[in-house]
């Protein structure tokens, strides 16, 4: 069991282009954290890199789990599957479909290997009893239809089934360290309070959480111990549950003033991709 | 008597599946290499036929001999005169396993032949090499009037049922491999199927081909009368050696008015096998012919099974599954012809490519004048896993009828990285993602089949995409 996910220094190019220039960050087991800041500031960035996507470069800098007697692990050098059997988990923002793959056999096979990180491809997956059971009274919790499990994976589901489908999924592989990316966008406000009280249910001692979000009510049931802000790839400020309900209300404007060079690397990478898509 | 067969009782070298073993088995007769009109002779004498199926297998041996080979499709290199047309593996045909010769018996009981007959089939065919060593039929379907028996028996027992429609759906004319195939065929099955019978369980045949440069021509006729029901499976398998040998099928079916037909393929060839198959049904009215076409294996396929919708409200479906992998190409498509009005059509068509091989769909819609109201639609959707590989899709449509409705889809798509970066990051390794999104791919298809097969489909594919990544 690791006891943090300590983030230091990290840099993350897409494309050649660097994203985040340096961002330090630490998550103990039990902690929420929340991350803000502007679209395109680099938060979802922060969540994919951490994951493993290949198109996110790591230049410098280290993630790595921390376990109670200082072992450390570095998952920069893991597969992403790998990064998933440490316990690292990421509720994307718009999960992929995958046609004629039924949630429910995904997530077998997905809960089979985490929680037996030596599986070997092959061999045997988790009984289905003891799964249909356990998700069976997961779906119950989360007030989601079982009917559910037998559709395919993202396949055709709506913005909230896909956020729902995530929220289900992280109940089910109960990971050490959870970044979840936008799990409130596009979910009306009573969606977001589910949400809000899943997320917290599910949590608790066990788990650490990032919060990537625009808004305050996710946090409603999820009190962050931090709330980070992201600026033009860095964390620029970091304060209690006050500063993401002032962020909400007044937006980003004192944090660019305060921040100008942070707000400077924000609108260069924006005049960046305003010159990718006119050429391209 | 000659006993020319691989003697190598070991099993192949580098085993990579269940199919890839071979046994010494000593055949009680092998006709000499290649092909001329004294090897048809011979063969037919052999079966001791009447004069009329003699002089048509020599009739067809020439228009084979005139016929060019086909232009398109795959490239097809074979040396006609160095395959073996005919050879007789046993005696008699065996009606328990038990009389089945042992060696022969143990192949089938390790492809799970017997087994499967036990637990889910109507009855079964087992053809080794030329000729049928096995065959059985449940007894309250026999009662019926029910016929399902090897071809050679039928031109023997049911003259005048065979000879009404043998050639008739596919003459020697059709191509040069259906010439071919009525010149040396041997084996295959013919069922007939009485009106208003419906049979519960599959109907299944098991071609497989054990000697080295084979050739495998079996002949199959199916019959199903008014308001009849058929569902019929064929397995295919071969070892793999280092020379080809060939697997060349001639497949007819008749499905009179409101019949219903459903005809199951799941093969998987050794890399060396040319499979170059002819299949076709006439579907009257109101009947129903489907094809579910699962292709594996072979070096190259090429086989578009066809519906021909003759009188109103006929319906044709075809469902095909191809995977190309490395030195395999997979020519498969499907054929529908609306030859009436207010007939219908359907084709899926779903393909695979990994490791430089490649597939492709070849299909054809015609509507003939007069067909009016007619349908169809065709979707074939093209999955390719590396950079290596090639799908390539020919769709032929010929429309001679204005008041119609035909659509077309046609997808390829690259296994994607955002797919397999979402599977992993929930703890599937990258070829358990792979495999999990090219099984997500056929399942559309693969739920169509019957468990048993489905599932053995699904195996299918994961021996498939073993090895697949890194």
């Amino acid at each position: 069991m690791s006891e943090r996910l300590e983030i230091k220094n990290l840099h993350v190019a897409v494309e050649d282009q660097e994203i985040l220039k340096g961002v330090d960050l630490a998550i103990g087991r039990g902690e929420v954290h929340a991350l803000m800041g502007p679209n395109g500031s680099g938060k979802s960035t922060l969540g994919y890199a951490i994951m493993g996507h290949p198109s996110y470069e790591v230049t410098n800098g280290s993630v790595e789990l921390i376990d109670a007697d200082g072992t450390r692990h570095d998952i920069l050098a893991m597969e992403p599957d790998l990064r998933a059997r440490a316990g690292v988990f990421l509720a994307f923002q718009r999960p992929m479909a995958i046609p004629g793959v039924r949630l429910a056999d995904f997530l077998r096979h997905s809960v089979t290997n985490i929680r037996n990180p030596d599986r070997k491809e092959g061999q045997e997956l988790m009984p289905m009893r003891d799964f249909r059971g356990e998700l069976k009274s997961k779906m119950q919790d989360l007030s989601i239809d079982t009917e559910f499990a037998r559709r395919y994976v993202n396949d055709g589901f709506s913005g909230g089934e896909m956020k729902r489908a995530e929220i289900l999924q992280l109940a089910m592989l109960r990971p050490q360290f959870a970044i979840l990316d936008e799990t409130d966008s596009g979910l009306d406000a009573d969606a977001v309070r589910l949400a809000s009280e899943s997320i917290a249910r599910i949590g608790g001692a066990e788990m650490g959480i990032l919060i990537i979000t625009h808004h305050e009510q996710l946090l409603e049931h999820n009190i962050p111990l931090q709330t980070h802000v992201m600026l033009g790839g860095r964390i620029v400020e970091s304060g209690g549950p006050e500063l993401a309900a002032e962020l909400h209300k007044q937006g980003y404007d004192r944090i660019r003033k305060a921040y100008p060079e942070a707000a400077a690397a924000e609108e260069a990478m924006e005049a960046e991709r305003r010159l990718e898509t006119t050429t391209s | 008597m000659s006993t020319d067969t691989d003697a190598s009782s070991t099993l192949a070298l580098g085993e990579i599946n269940k199919y890839d073993f071979r046994t010494n088995t000593p055949s009680v007769f092998k006709a000499r290499r290649g092909l001329d009109r004294d090897i048809v002779s011979q063969i037919s004498e052999m079966k001791q036929e009447p004069t009329w199926m003699r002089d048509f297998r020599l009739k067809s041996l020439d228009i084979f001999n005139s016929k060019p080979m086909p232009k398109w499709g795959g490239d097809i290199g074979i040396d006609f005169q160095d395959i073996f047309y005919y050879l007789k593996p046993a005696e008699k045909q065996g009606k328990t396993w038990e009389e089945v010769p042992e060696e022969i018996k143990k192949t089938f009981d390790r492809l799970g032949i017997p087994e499967a007959e036990r637990k889910f089939l109507s009855g079964v065919k087992a053809q080794f090499e030329s000729e049928v060593v096995y065959g059985s039929l449940a007894e309250d379907l026999a009662k019926k009037g029910v016929i399902f028996t090897d071809t050679d028996t039928a031109v023997r027992e049911h003259p005048d049922l065979l000879k009404e429609y043998f050639g008739s759906i596919i003459p020697p004319t059709d191509n040069k491999f259906a010439a071919l195939n009525s010149a040396v065929w041997s084996g295959g099955s013919f069922i007939y199927v009485p009106k208003g019978v419906s049979i519960e369980f599959p109907l299944q045949a098991y071609f497989r081909i054990n000697a080295e440069s084979m050739g495998q021509f079996e002949r199959t006729l199916i019959i199903v009368d008014e308001g009849a029901h058929v569902h019929y499976v064929e397995g295919c398998t071969a070892p793999m050696y280092s020379t080809e040998s060939l697997h060349s099928a001639v497949v007819e079916i008749v499905v009179k008015k409101h019949g219903r037909c459903r005809y199951t393929t799941i093969q998987n060839w050794a890399n060396n096998i040319y499979n170059l198959v002819t299949k076709r049904a006439l579907a009257y009215e109101g009947a129903m012919m489907e094809w579910i076409d699962g292709n594996l294996g072979s070096h190259l396929t090429m086989k578009y099974p066809a519906v021909y919708m003759m009188e109103p409200g006929a319906r044709g479906e075809i469902l095909s599954i191809a995977f190309a992998t490395a030195g395999q190409h997979q020519d498969a498509g499907a054929k529908l012809v609306h030859a009436a009005p207010n007939t219908s059509g359907r084709i899926v068509s779903k393909s695979i490519s990994k490791n430089g091989g490649r597939s492709s769909y070849r299909g054809l819609v015609r509507v003939e004048p007069g067909a009016k109201k007619s349908r169809s639609s065709v979707v074939c959707d093209a999955l390719i896993l590396d950079d290596i590989s090639r799908s390539d899709t020919y769709p032929y449509i010929e429309i001679e009828e204005q008041d119609v409705s035909i659509g077309h889809e046609a997808s390829v798509s690259k296994i994607g990285e955002e797919q397999l970066f979402y599977l992993m990051s929930r703890g599937l390794t990258e070829a358990e993602a792979s495999t999990m999104i090219v099984g997500g791919f056929i399942e559309p298809l693969v739920k169509e089949l019957p468990m048993e097969y489905a599932v053995e489909m699904n195996r299918l594919i994961e021996l498939q995409m073993e090895g697949s990544v890194g």
